[in-house]
């Protein structure tokens, strides 16, 4: 379980970012978290793996408080956080695979990751996960060759190769398509289910995240709006939330089993590799 | 950025007038210097010497043909120590502008404070001593030789090499860096995996090109006494050989044009 309690953020600029936030997260539950550019959604997820640093307040992961670690204790509990970013942060010159078992950099020394001999069971698993993405085919890629959608899932393995009691996602779908939008949150939430990780995903896109989430924080100007259920959000809400508009359009109002049947051959037909066998994967991860 | 009131009008124009004076002045003061000192050099030229040089030109030439081309087996020697001046100068060079460079580029450097100022002035000092200089300093202290021509130039290269390699630093992608340190990564895992891939094309590039440049400057260094082609073209202009002048220019062209070819391909297999 994630505590933030009563969590501050001031930047050197004199920017408030986050004001006396207080949320928890138990776990295995996906959280999605909307607000206005500038409002602090970013800050707040980085706060937790100390990215930023937060001014005020603590923040307890499992019991653990993160906010007093020392940096050799910091760099302990990173591990079990796993982070994905908008533009995928992959490190573009290195390959596919060891852009995912970059993941378990926290787990082995320094010459065995620089000559990457990394343990043979950290390379099942990205094989297994790479699989379980679709993109076992493109192992020895460099990471500058793929497409964005793609580039995205080689980010899902590097956070979920860290076996993380909690993802952190910062705008997971804000560089992709429609489609692959949809295909990527359903991959994440897919795995959270699989696993049972708790997730904070960060998404501009209130539909999607009403589909996928099992509960929506409103944030604005640093402070936490809204709180509640997905098929709660209304356009009031919104408007507490962004601001003044028509939100009509924007609410998610279909029945979301159905939605779920209508996309799933989607998710089949995907990128380069038809036909995968979900269910055998989902067995093997 | 301009704009001034005329008649209800408002007129925007590049600069205000007062600026638009002092730059007019600039210009002014640039053309009288530039006079000044045109009729102080021209008052001590010994103009005899000036015209006669086209004639001058002409008689070295001729007197350079036909090359003495059995010369160049006297050479190779002298090749292969300056073109070893130049590679084991670059080795060196790379060794010491790796560290330096960490240290000055403000998002690697471990105290922006106090670390930080010392890399740049490491950098400075290396750059702003030419490696001739280095080099009669350094025979000086260690007598002729290679050795002394090897290490100018690695002095030389250091801040050039290191000067390069931070700027590639500071314009890394942090995101990238960020990823890696959100796994929980060990600083130099941090630094072989986030930092190191992004910086690789510019460093290899960085490397031969200062190779490249530094053939060239081997060839000169013989001149102090610091080894190489240098010493063989002194004497044989201080005793006015000049069919070996020729062969040893000849050389010298050849030997940087196929350092340039090298120097070319490496850096356009690597980026
Ligand atoms: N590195 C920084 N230095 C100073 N101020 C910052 C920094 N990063 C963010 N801020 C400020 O903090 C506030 C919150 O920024 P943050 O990036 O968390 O917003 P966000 O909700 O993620 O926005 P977006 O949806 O556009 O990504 C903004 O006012 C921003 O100007
Ligand atoms: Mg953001």
């Amino acid at each position: 379980m994630l505590r933030l309690d009563s969590l501050s953020k001031r930047y050197q600029t004199g920017d408030l970012a986050l004001s006396n936030v207080t949320l928890e997260v138990p776990d295995s539950q996906v959280m999605a978290l909307i607000g206005p550019s500038g409002a602090g959604k970013s800050t707040l997820i980085r706060c937790i793996n100390r990215l930023v640093e937060p001014t005020e307040g603590t923040i307890t992961l499992n019991g653990q408080e993160l906010t007093s670690l020392n940096s050799s204790k910091l760099r302990l509990a990173r591990r079990h956080m796993g982070m994905i970013f908008q533009e995928y942060a992959l490190v573009e010159r290195l390959s596919v695979m060891e852009n995912v078992l970059s993941g378990r950099l926290g787990f082995v020394g320094f010459w065995r990751s620089y000559f990457r001999k990394f343990p043979q069971s950290d390379v099942d698993e990205a094989f297994r996960l790479l699989e379980r993405v679709g993109l076992d085919h493109m192992v020895d890629k460099r990471a500058d060759e793929l497409s964005g959608g793609q580039r995205q899932r080689v980010g899902i393995c590097r956070a979920l190769i860290q076996d993380p009691n909690i993802l952190l996602i910062d705008e997971p779908t804000a560089s992709l398509d429609p489609k692959t939008s949809r295909q990527i949150m359903r991959l994440i939430c897919e795995l959270c289910k699989e696993r049972k990780l708790s997730a904070i995903i960060n998404i501009h896109d209130v539909m999607l995240a009403q589909m996928f989430a099992q509960r929506i924080v409103g944030l604005q100007m640093g402070e936490i709006v809204y709180d509640g259920p997905p098929n709660e959000i209304t356009p009031d809400v919104l408007t507490k939330i962004y601001g003044e508009e028509d939100w009509e359009a924007t609410i998610e109002t279909v029945d979301e089993d159905d939605d779920e049947n209508v996309d799933e051959p989607e998710q089949v037909k995907d990128e380069h590799h038809p036909g995968i066998d979900r269910d055998r994967m989902s067995g093997l991860t | 950025m301009a704009v001034s009131q005329l008649n209800g009008v408002k007129v925007w124009q590049r600069r205000d007038r007062a600026k638009q004076l002092k730059i007019w002045f600039g210009y002014f003061i640039a053309v009288t210097i530039f006079m000044v000192c045109w009729k102080y050099m021209s008052d001590r030229t010994i103009w005899i010497f000036v015209w006669d040089a086209p004639t001058q030109a002409i008689d070295i030439a001729t007197r350079m043909v036909p090359p003495k081309w059995g010369y160049i087996n006297s050479l190779w020697g002298v090749i292969w120590d300056t073109i070893n001046i130049a590679t084991l100068g670059t080795v060196i060079a790379i060794f010491l502008a790796v560290p330096t460079a960490f240290c000055a580029a403000r998002n690697t450097t471990p105290s922006v404070r106090f670390v930080r100022p010392i890399a740049l002035f490491i950098i400075v000092s290396s750059r702003s001593i030419n490696s001739l200089i280095w080099a009669l300093i350094l025979v000086a202290i260690l007598g002729p030789g290679v050795v002394a021509g090897i290490i100018a130039i690695g002095l030389r290269s250091i801040g050039f090499c290191a000067k390069l390699l931070y700027e590639a630093i500071e314009e890394i992608e942090p995101t990238q860096v960020e990823a890696i340190t959100a796994t929980g990564a060990g600083r130099l895992q941090v630094l072989a995996y986030g930092i190191v891939p992004q910086i690789l094309p510019a460093f290899a590039g960085i490397s031969v090109f200062r190779w490249d440049i530094n053939i060239r400057e081997s060839t000169i260094l013989g001149y102090v006494g610091a080894g190489g082609i240098g010493l063989h073209l002194s004497a044989s202009i201080d005793n006015l050989v000049w069919t070996q002048v020729s062969i040893i220019l000849m050389v010298i062209i050849v030997t940087v044009i196929v350092s340039e070819w090298v120097s070319a391909k490496v850096r356009h297999s690597i980026i």
